[in-house]
């Protein structure tokens, strides 16, 4: 996982599995620091996620509250089909701003 | 499922650490049947939901109590059991996690994407022993 900054928007590209143990707390400290350090604009970059289980659904709702609370924003980019299809499922494609191309992601925060 | 079936059973101990062994050698069983990517994709996810909901709420992750699962299948289905020696859970009435009031909690997806992805989900408690989670699918071909 690397974290850069582009304009003012915080993008973390995430890699490999969003998984219950390991693979929620990396993402969830990650976005937590980020939060602490006043950071509001947050795009999580799934393009090299190759799975999601329910746990790490559950952490994107939890970052997604954890960053709206502090009056941030929290979208997505680059969903593999797979994971776009658990997104529709959940209806959780409805709670996500979420985006195909980079740039136009960082231009709508 | 004919006489012909395969059948294969292990017993886990309830330790979170172990779901990627069952996870490999589900994929493991499901190429072996023949099944098509997306079948392999599905029963991988679905195994590891069930197997996570069986150690973490059926045995509450003590490492006395284990976690039994029966893999079976022959040329037209692939079918799974997982049984947990927990108390049990009535599937119809868990949280809607599609209910706008839950869209946002961070858990109760789990059973739900197991129920979306397969077909016959049964739940089954049997007193003094545990709880039996079954599902199964029709296997396409790749």
């Amino acid at each position: 996982m690397t974290t850069r900054k582009v304009d003012n928007v915080n993008i973390i590209d995430l890699s490999g599995r969003i998984t219950i143990g390991e693979g929620t707390v990396i993402l969830r400290d990650a976005v937590r620091n980020l939060v602490k350090n006043q950071e509001k604009h947050i795009l999580l970059n799934l393009a090299d996620i190759s799975y999601i289980d329910s746990s790490g659904l559950g952490e994107l709702v939890r970052c997604f509250s954890t960053v709206s609370k502090d009056g941030g924003k929290l979208k997505l980019l680059s969903l593999t089909k797979k994971i776009r299809d658990l997104l529709s499922i959940t209806k959780l494609l409805t709670v996500f701003d979420v985006y195909d191309d980079e740039a136009k992601a960082i231009k709508s925060f | 499922m004919s006489s012909t079936a395969t059948t294969i059973r292990l017993r886990i101990q309830s330790s979170l650490g172990y779901t990627d062994l069952v996870e490999n050698l589900t994929n493991n069983l499901t190429h072996l049947a023949g099944c098509n990517s997306d079948l392999v994709y599905s029963f991988e996810m679905a195994v590891r939901e069930v197997v996570v909901n069986a150690m973490q709420h059926g045995n509450q992750l003590d490492p006395n109590k284990y976690v039994s699962m029966q893999y079976r299948f022959d040329s037209e289905n692939f079918e799974v059991q997982v049984r947990d020696e927990g108390e049990g859970f009535d599937v119809e009435r868990l949280p809607d996690p599609l209910d706008p009031e839950n869209l946002l909690k961070s858990s109760g997806r789990g059973i739900f994407l197991v129920r979306s992805f397969m077909d016959n989900f049964s739940v089954t408690h049997i007193p003094d022993e545990g709880t039996e989670v079954r599902f199964a699918k029709r296997i396409t071909s790749s």
